[in-house]
């Protein structure tokens, strides 16, 4: 089993994933140049967290025309996964690996605090250890990650499970009030028809030790690495 | 050749940066503002091309990479 983190000119939650995966889940894992296109010996591959391209003309926009970028939809398609957190969820939206897109947050501030998610379904590689309905508190840490996308996009969502994480109150109960940027239907993290491509707002991969304040970010991560190991 | 590429937000989709102008502007003072929107503006040089071939690759750039289909419009001038 192999893990991958692509690495774009402004991520800057690269070391934290592969710290994760090095550590907690215990696999290795490599840095990938966004230059780099040969993603042949992966099983995963996670686009993390930052500024990709400072963020210029939109978040994630520029990435998209990154080399490896190709090699991630072939990725993709061929069934292997990939996990998108907050500017990595970004970029698949402008590439078009999952629908739907991420623009300035309701009121317009920069977002940095836990907030809770709950797990709408566990028929998915990164939330299969879960029972639907738990609640985990994770970091969100962003300006632009008010998921918006239209009628009929929400239909399909719905209709086929993928909604996979729901911002909430601690109780669990999804309310306006418990939706930090305005996120439509409270969403947080969708995945793919195919459901091996997950993109999400929050950094599981900041909440993986107690002492950075919860550990709950742990359980995508253990999900991800039972489905690897499964399918390897 | 100059191409000129406004891209503007879908009506309908939030755009709390106007608000915020909005809302900046009416401390001012100035009144009778209904709303305001916030866009893009790109202004491309062209070498080369005729008015169509240049029309043709200016819209082909606004809708791949300049504007989000998603969420966003665009309009392209060219003089």
């Amino acid at each position: 089993m192999k893990y991958g983190v692509i690495v774009f000119p402004g991520s800057n939650c690269d070391h934290d994933a592969y710290h994760v995966i090095s550590k907690h889940v215990g696999q290795p894992v490599d840095f990938i140049w966004h230059r780099d296109t040969d993603l042949s010996t992966y099983d995963a591959v996670i686009i993390p967290g930052g500024f990709s391209y400072g963020d210029y003309l939109r978040a994630g926009a520029l990435a998209r025309f990154s080399p490896v970028m190709n090699s991630i939809k072939k990725f993709a398609q061929s069934g292997r996964f990939v996990l998108g957190i907050c500017n990595g969820f970004q970029i698949l939206c402008e590439a078009g690996l999952l629908p739907g897109a991420l623009i300035r947050n309701r009121d317009l501030h920069f977002i940095c605090e836990h907030v809770y998610v709950r797990v709408e379904t566990n028929d998915s590689p990164f939330t299969n250890e879960l029972a639907v309905g738990s609640v985990l508190r994770i970091p969100i840490a962003h300006a632009e990650g008010n998921y918006v996308c239209d009628d009929q996009t929400l239909e399909e969502l719905r209709h086929e499970s993928r909604i996979v994480l729901r911002y909430c109150d601690p109780s669990g109960n999804i309310t306006d009030s418990a939706n930090p940027n305005g996120s439509r239907d409270n969403i947080a993290g969708i995945c793919n028809r195919e459901r091996n491509v997950l993109g999400l707002m929050p950094h599981p991969e900041r909440a993986c030790e107690e002492l950075l304040g919860s550990s709950d970010g742990r359980d995508i991560f253990r999900s991800l690495a039972a489905t690897v190991a499964a399918a390897v | 050749m100059k191409a000129k590429v406004y891209v503007s937000l879908k009506p309908g989709v939030l755009d709390p940066q106007g608000k915020a102008i909005q809302h900046s502007v009416e401390l001012l003072g100035f009144s009778g503002i209904s709303d305001v929107r916030q866009g893009k503006y790109f202004e491309i040089a062209l070498d080369g091309l005729d008015q169509s071939q240049a029309k043709e690759s200016v819209e082909r750039m606004a809708r791949e990479v300049l504007s989000n289909p998603i969420i966003e419009e665009y309009r392209v001038e060219i003089e």
